[in-house]
């Protein structure tokens, strides 16, 4: 019954929220979040410590009100339903097991409140605990286990009672960095393979941009951006959303028409146009910076040189400046093996180009 | 493109929303709210009874401030102010340097003997605080082995409730001071070392910061229980006036309840002030704490060990001369002309003269305090820290919960006397029963249980309540299956320490026994007066053994709930 046939992600409404605000004192935590959330769809509400996302995600659980707006969840109206009568499971950052009783009762928790013969209790519970991967787990207490083998159960014991939604609030800030990417994978795997709805907050963007099918990006209480990792990261809306995913390089740019930008003393080719004389801000990631050493470098390459270089394993972040352009420095990313090979060092000649398709123009 | 989800300032706000509330959290807010009318009814009722006693003639008229005006015009009365105050203040000023001194060896020092000393030194806490002033009597009283240190000067008198306070308020004192002092940090110190500071300078500016605000909360403790305590004076004090013997006579001798109501308001006061100065300075503790501090680990200096072994064996060797000379005297024939082993006082002074009953009254009403005053204050903490909503209730509750402390037992007892005697109070029939005494004692110790039950539960995750929600799960039945079980050990702590208090307690219910329920500190205070000091010794005696007892219980019911129930608090193996 848990193992349900692989769910693609579609287009179907499964949960609707329109308007949603909620104030706290003083303080606007959400000013007015709308979203769609399609059946089966893994959405990740990212974004800085106080943006809204937990306080939505409370509100969607019912363990916070909002102060306006509407919920409707697999077509009923849940706005005014209190925690106890909506549809879901949810998995806290601490865990939350209960510290006192075993694995199995733990999973079971819900499942002995449902006057279940207790046969079928006992089978869902092991068909659960195989399913996160800890069959044998159940005679233990949580405080024998490690971080993320407790999150796993508590994982299974949200699910054990097959709600529509599963809510996850943080759910591997508490590991260490092992734990978190393996984590990471399996929770993935385990929601596409039963194709639950789930809603996941997080402050990490590496967690979203490997976990999502569409990731919310949220700032100061409303949504910046709502796109597939791909969109979010390569096509940001808003100069937030760009800084806040990846690391992103930055030019001050005025607009001279035909999609021609000055920078500085130098002039870049992008593929949007602005009337000329408009301000704005060139965005550009780090890795679409091309590099060249001197000989092979492009006809169109700037001149530039190198201002340092810092080794980060698979590769290299290396600083250079465009001549003419000094107040602008850029980073770009080259494997390590190109950085190696080249014999680079501060204060190198290279040349530099700036692919117009990959540079993102914002106001 | 960020403006797009704004919402624009000409749209009229949309409604609202006004959740659904489960019959669950009804219940749980009822409940709330039941808990709070008790309290209001078994605390603010008595307390309001007394304000209105204080402003009426004896006949029930309306007289304004002419009591207080009355009161503050008799010299005797206002002599009992000014030596309730600096009784207390010196009783303060040489029992918290004392403790601190004994709780910094116990801390600060590699001697021997720790435990045992610390196990001593917790011992009057077992005792009614008359137990010392009998004691005190056997030895310097008319004839005291020591009476001749005294020279002119006699134990009955501030000299002796000096003394007997000392006693009695000690443990209180170690209790704060030794929390404050575990609770600093030992890279304090390593810093302070590698900037080769001098241990006189570490002491200014590290430990005695540090225990600061232990030291204050310890001079208030201090401070109101001698000003509250009504044993000591009555058993030691003689002709010495203070306020709470001048509530005693007025309403008990003079029947005047009226002025024993402006008595004890005016007794409130130094209470109020000492609970206010000591919420202000917890207040302002908050931030220093740090749940990453290193324990100080001292390292062995010789002759410091050794002084602060000289001090705490004559601190313990004084202690147990005090409880020695009690238990003594309950095995003697003939306090000083035969000393030869006895059974008598408890033969004929208790168990033929019928007073053992009162022991017995003792033990039922600690027992049903320890029982009912610990169930109804831990729900009422749960209800506080772990539903959801009524606001209003649970500041009320809040506040409710702390007012205990500030009010001495004098005043509450006196207070209950008034609101339950009224003719007009449907509650009347409960005057004079076993059910007042529990009553008064839960309240009047209601303050410490509560804050230890509201700290173990904000030990407890906070999403248990937002888990079992969402797996369907009513409130109460994780309150029975996970909330009690994880706080057990709390739990038991709180039966444990209104048992102990219900059985030495004497200030409140002094006002409120009937014959048929009369308490073994109250008769003790009665075989002192009858001058049968041997008999109220060995009923003293009693209720030490019977505490010490229960305390062992503890003890071992809580090592085995620990090894065995609560085998998941075993560290983690992975």
């Amino acid at each position: 019954m848990i193992v349900a046939p692989p769910v693609t992600p579609n287009d179907s409404a499964f949960l609707r929220l329109a308007d949603i605000t909620k104030r706290f004192g003083q303080f606007e935590a959400l000013k007015g979040v709308s979203l769609t959330v399609g059946r089966g769809e893994l959405v990740v509400f990212l974004g800085p410590s106080g943006c809204g996302k937990t306080t939505l995600l409370r509100i969607i659980a019912g363990l916070e009100t909002q102060d306006t707006g509407s919920i409707v969840q697999d077509g009923r109206d849940i706005s005014r339903l209190p925690a106890i009568k909506r549809d879901y499971g949810i998995v806290f950052q601490s865990y939350a097991l209960f510290p006192n009783l075993t694995i199995f009762d733990n999973v079971a928790y819900g499942l002995v409140n449902r006057r279940q013969p207790r046969k079928a209790v006992t089978g869902r519970v092991q068909e659960l605990l195989k399913l996160v991967g800890l069959p044998d787990a159940g005679s233990k207490y949580p405080g024998q286990l490690s971080g993320g083998q407790q999150q796993r159960i508590a994982l299974a014991r949200a699910l054990a009672t097959s709600p529509g939604l599963l809510l996850l609030d943080e759910p591997l800030s508490a590991l260490d960095a092992i734990e978190r990417l393996r984590l990471r994978g399996e929770i993935r795997a385990l929601q596409q393979r039963l194709g639950v709805t789930t809603i996941m907050v997080t402050h990490d963007q590496e967690e979203a941009l490997s976990m999502a099918d569409r990731i919310v990006v949220m700032n100061a209480g409303r949504i910046e951006q709502v796109g597939t990792p791909r969109e979010v990261y390569s096509l940001p809306a808003t100069p937030f959303v760009a800084d806040f995913v990846g690391k992103i390089n930055v030019l001050p740019a005025v607009s001279e028409g035909g999609g021609r930008f000055r920078v500085g003393s130098v002039t870049v080719d992008t593929a949007t146009t602005l009337p000329a004389g408009t301000s704005a801000r060139l965005y550009l990631r780090p890795e679409e910076v091309g590099v060249h050493v001197n000989g092979t470098a492009p006809a169109d390459a700037l001149p530039a040189r190198v201002s340092k270089i810092e080794f980060l394993g698979a590769f290299c972040m290396i600083g250079v400046v465009i001549e003419g352009n000094e107040a602008a420095p850029l980073v770009a990313n080259v494997p390590r093996q190109f950085a190696d090979g080249s014999g680079l060092a501060p204060g190198h000649p290279v040349g530099v180009t700036l692919p117009a398709p990959a540079i993102r123009v914002l106001g | 493109m960020s403006s797009v989800a704004a919402s624009s300032p000409g749209v009229p706000p949309l409604p609202r929303v006004v959740p659904q509330v489960h019959w669950q959290e009804r219940l749980a807010q009822g409940l709330l709210l039941a808990c709070c009318a008790a309290l209001a009814l078994f605390l603010l009722g008595p307390l309001v009874a007394i304000l209105v006693k204080s402003v009426q003639d004896k006949d029930g008229a309306f007289v304004g401030l002419l009591q207080f005006r009355e009161y503050f015009a008799t010299p005797a009365l206002r002599e009992s102010i000014w030596n309730t105050l600096w009784v207390a203040t010196t009783v303060t000023a040489i029992t918290v340097p004392a403790a601190f001194v004994f709780a910094y060896a116990l801390t600060r020092s590699r001697m021997p003997g720790k435990i045992v000393f610390r196990m001593i030194a917790l011992t009057p806490i077992l005792a009614p605080s008359l137990l010392s002033s009998i004691s005190f009597i056997q030895w310097f009283g008319t004839q005291g082995v020591l009476k001749h240190l005294l020279g002119s000067t006699s134990i009955y008198g501030p000299l002796g409730i000096i003394m007997s306070s000392i006693y009695a308020t000690f443990p209180h004192a170690l209790m704060i001071v030794l929390t404050a002092l575990l609770l600093s940090d030992g890279r304090l110190y390593e810093a302070a070392e590698s900037l080769r500071t001098p241990t006189w300078r570490k002491f200014f500016t590290i430990t005695l910061p540090g225990a600061k605000y232990g030291l204050v909360s310890a001079a208030m403790v201090v401070f109101s229980y001698t000003v509250s305590d009504f044993g000591i004076p009555k058993v030691i004090g003689g002709n010495f006036n203070i306020l709470a013997i001048d509530i005693f006579k007025q309403v008990i001798g003079q029947q005047n309840f009226n002025k024993g109501a402006v008595v004890s308001l005016v007794l409130l006061l130094p209470v109020l002030v000492a609970f206010l100065v000591d919420w202000w300075m917890q207040g302002r503790m908050q931030s220093q704490f740090s749940s990453r501090a290193v324990p100080y680990v001292p390292k062995k200096k010789r002759w410091f060990d050794l002084a602060m072994f000289v001090y705490c064996a004559t601190v313990a060797t004084l202690m147990l001369l005090v409880l020695g000379m009690a238990v003594y005297t309950s095995f003697i024939k003939l306090w000083p002309y035969d000393l030869s082993f006895s059974l008598r006082h408890y033969q004929f002074g208790l168990i033929d003269g019928g007073v053992i009953s009162s022991f017995f009254n003792s033990l039922e009403m600690a027992l049903f305090t320890a029982v009912f005053g610990t169930a109804f204050i831990f729900a009422t903490a749960y209800l506080l820290e772990k539903t959801r909503g009524a606001g209003w209730t649970k500041s009320a509750v809040r506040l409710l919960a702390a007012i205990p402390m500030a009010v001495p037992g004098m005043v509450l007892g006196l207070g209950y006397i008034l609101f339950f005697n009224h003719p007009d109070n449907p509650l009347g029939v409960l005057y004079q029963t076993m059910t007042i005494l529990v009553l008064s004692t839960v309240v009047h110790y209601y303050t410490s249980s509560h804050l230890t039950a509201v700290t173990a539960l904000k030990a407890l995750d906070n999403e248990f309540e937002a888990v079992s929600a969402s797996l369907k799960v009513p409130f109460y039945k994780t309150f029975f299956r996970v909330t009690v079980p994880v706080c057990l050990p709390a739990i038991l702590d709180i039966g444990r320490y209104l048992f102990v208090n219900a059985m030495v307690t004497i200030s409140a219910v002094v006002f409120l026994y009937s014959p048929d329920t009369q308490l073994a500190a109250v008769a003790i205070l009665n075989l002192d007066e009858a001058g049968e000091i041997g008999a109220a010794a060995a009923m003293a005696t009693l209720i030490v053994v019977a505490s010490t007892l229960v305390c062992i219980a503890y003890a071992l019911v809580t090592r085995f709930l620990l090894t065995r129930t609560q085998q998941w608090r075993a560290t983690p193996i992975a």
